[in-house]
């Protein structure tokens, strides 16, 4: 492979990363704020349908874009209402609007199968683009890379830097503080979840108006990123920087088994194909697994040496998260 | 009235009629007939004793499954890694019966120990699940979609690799068994009732071991406040492990019974979406073994008399997991409604 191959394949792994930095952005954000949104893989996929379906037929990419946000909005609606006003179980709800939202998306988007419809081109910014190295990589993307690049400086911003962002935390991990400081969690908890929602229906268009062109019905081979997005989210920490870190991480090593296959032929491809699963549960492994109790005993047994480098691998891998998340919230 | 059981029946009854009248709404944008929709999907399902029998071929592994998650949920546990344990016990069998193709054993001895090799098998990757649960604090969510999807490759790593059919390897899966490995079916009918009655009696069992037993006493406490349990004495992680077991095993069943009584092979799509529907049939029955098997034929019927839409009407057969999804959406969203009227009055 040469340089410009490289860069041109870094590039690619850039923009495939941004439907994803949209999905986990989103979760962080509702799940900072206590709501889990489970029902991310039906949501990417339905947003999907859609936002190609509304372009296509207006002809407008914009629409396409915003039909996918207000439909992200709606699904998390719903599962705001239901675990908030209703109190039921987020799982459940979260589930159910997966599985639903994927059907409806499978339904309603048979008159597009294979259609070809508009897709957004690259849009090279004068000048950056010109930069060595930096312009083919970061400024000759499509509209919708430049704006995830932007999303996540804005989300790390707005949860870290900002006196919203503070009041944010704290519906997510003390509640009852919150309220007593004057914050209005289940209303906040409604916002945070349906901009959530929001950031995750961007998701879906930005697959079929651009990464992904198109609607392939069930070959569409989007089912199933929404809940490796979930896994991210876990890895992410709940920080919008750190998630977003292995968004790209995924994407780097999709493309990096696609680079591979070629080379590793004894390996076959459904294997390769599905790395990133056992790949997934075990970043969710190391994430988790230095809470349990098995695990300090163990470390406690190790040589010095050792337990140093375990506990410390470990504590940089571990993620807690927000202490109130799940938890309906209620007054008295 | 509403805290009665009549309350709760309104209730369903009106989420059910919700569910209907939304599923007419979006059946009419997409300018179709709600009514002829439903009509053929009534035909389609229950018009003649062969389409009913189709219904019950589909309703043996969705009965299997949902037994199966009675006992997850009961202990607490959200199983969503049961779509890869039925494809694991498929798996299992089939490695059984491959290695009595060329023997003289009897054909009733082979199959039995194939269901047993697929019972065993589901119930072992059941099993990480509930280990990656415990033992690695990996939310059995996020552990059993990965599981999933790592049982779908092996499935197909399978049928194109070791166990290719002869020639060319395909999607249609492996080389279809003898004749004489295949449960036997009804006179002019392709539903087995061996395999209706290994169902029945699997729901039967689990309806006694959560409701009869103190096995099952100590799954639901566990279940209801592990904190509770584990200070009443009861070895907490133990018990999270046999539900996961016990559902593994069942969804073994359920993927064994697809190759002895259904497709006669392994197929990429053995699961066939089961798993998932059978988690929806246990939230709509409220975790109730008792619903099961009437809720469990209808969404069933639901599945069969989809099929014939796409030729009849030209819409997705995907209508009958839009229907099932948007029935157990209302079911929930009415429930939450009544729980909050009964604890305002």
């Amino acid at each position: 492979m040469n340089y410009e191959t490289l860069l041109i394949g870094l590039a690619g792994v850039l923009a495939a990363a941004a439907p994803i930095i949209f999905a986990v952005l989103g979760e962080t954000i509702s799940e900072r704020a206590g709501v889990i949104n489970l029902s991310m893989n039906g949501t990417i996929l339905l947003t999907a349908m859609s936002g190609f379906a509304v372009a296509y037929t207006t002809d407008s990419l914009f629409w396409g874009f915003l039909a996918g946000m207000l439909i992200g909005a709606l699904v998390s609606l719903v599962v705001a209402f239901a675990s908030i006003t209703l109190k039921q179980s987020q799982v459940a709800i979260g589930f159910v609007l997966a599985l639903t939202s994927r059907d409806l998306a499978y339904f309603l988007g048979n008159p597009f199968m294979g259609v070809p419809g508009p897709r957004l081109q690259a849009m090279p910014i004068p000048f950056l683009s010109d930069i060595p190295i930096l312009g083919p990589l970061f400024f000759k993307q499509e509209a919708s890379t430049y704006i995830s690049f932007l999303a996540i400086v804005l989300a790390w911003l707005w949860v870290f830097r900002t006196r919203p962002g503070l009041m944010l935390q704290g519906i997510g991990e003390k509640p009852a503080a919150a309220y007593i400081r004057g914050a209005n969690v289940n209303f906040m908890r409604y916002v945070y979840t349906v901009v959530g929602g929001a950031l995750i229906g961007l998701a879906g268009p930005t697959y079929s108006l651009g990464v992904r062109a198109g609607w392939m019905g069930t070959i569409s081979g989007l089912d199933g990123i929404g809940w490796i997005a979930l896994s991210i989210t876990i890895f992410g920490g709940w920080n919008p920087a750190r998630a977003a870190f292995g968004a790209y991480l995924f994407a780097f090593l999709q493309w990096l088994g696609l680079v591979l296959q070629p080379v590793l032929t004894q390996v076959p491809s459904q294997v390769l194909q599905v790395a990133p699963f056992p790949l997934m549960i075990l970043t969710l492994l190391l994430v988790n697994i230095g809470d349990a109790e098995w695990v300090s005993r163990t470390l406690a047994a190790m040589p010095e040496s050792a337990r140093k480098f375990f506990t410390k691998f470990l504590r940089a891998m571990r993620a807690s998260p927000p202490a109130a998340l799940g938890v309906p919230f209620e007054r008295d | 009235m509403l805290k009665s059981r009549l309350g709760g029946f309104v209730f369903q009854l009106i989420a059910f009629l919700l569910a209907l009248g939304f599923v007419s709404l979006i059946l009419l944008a997409v300018g179709a007939s709600p009514f002829d929709a439903y009509k053929n999907m009534i035909t389609g399902s229950v018009g003649s004793g062969r389409k009913f029998a189709e219904v019950l071929v589909s309703f043996v592994p969705l009965l299997l499954v949902t037994a199966g998650l009675l006992v997850t949920f009961s202990a607490g546990l959200w199983n969503i890694g049961v779509e890869g344990q039925i494809v694991l016990g498929a798996i299992g069998t089939t490695w059984v019966l491959r290695q009595f193709v060329e023997s003289s054993v009897s054909p009733w001895l082979v199959i039995s120990l194939a269901i047993l090799g697929g019972m065993i098998v589901g119930a072992i990757w059941a099993s990480f699940a509930g280990m990656l649960k415990t033992f690695g604090g990996v939310n059995e969510i996020f552990g059993g979609l990965g599981l999933n999807f790592v049982a779908t490759a092996l499935t197909l790593y399978l049928i194109f690799g070791p166990w290719k059919r002869d020639g060319v390897a395909s999607m249609s899966g492996t080389e279809p068994f003898p004749e004489a490995f295949a449960l036997p079916q009804l006179e002019g009918f392709r539903i087995s009732p061996w395999a209706l009655v290994i169902a029945l009696v699997a729901v039967m069992i689990v309806y006694f071991i959560l409701n009869g037993t103190y096995f099952g006493l100590k799954i639901i406490a566990v279940g209801k406040n592990i904190r509770a349990a584990y200070l009443l004495g009861i070895p907490t992680w133990q018990y999270s492990l046999y539900s996961f077991l016990i559902c593994g095993a069942l969804a073994g069943v359920a993927g064994a019974l697809q190759v002895t009584a259904v497709y006669y092979r392994l197929i990429p799509a053995i699961s066939s979406g089961y798993g998932y529907l059978g988690l929806m049939v246990a939230m709509l029955i409220n975790y109730q073994a008792i619903w099961a098997v009437p809720v469990a034929l209808f969404f069933a019927a639901l599945n069969i008399g989809s099929i014939q839409l796409p030729i009849v009407m030209k819409l997705d057969s995907s209508l009958s997991g839009v229907l099932q999804g948007i029935l157990v959406l209302f079911v929930l969203l009415t429930e939450g409604v009544r729980q909050k009227i009964v604890k305002k009055g």
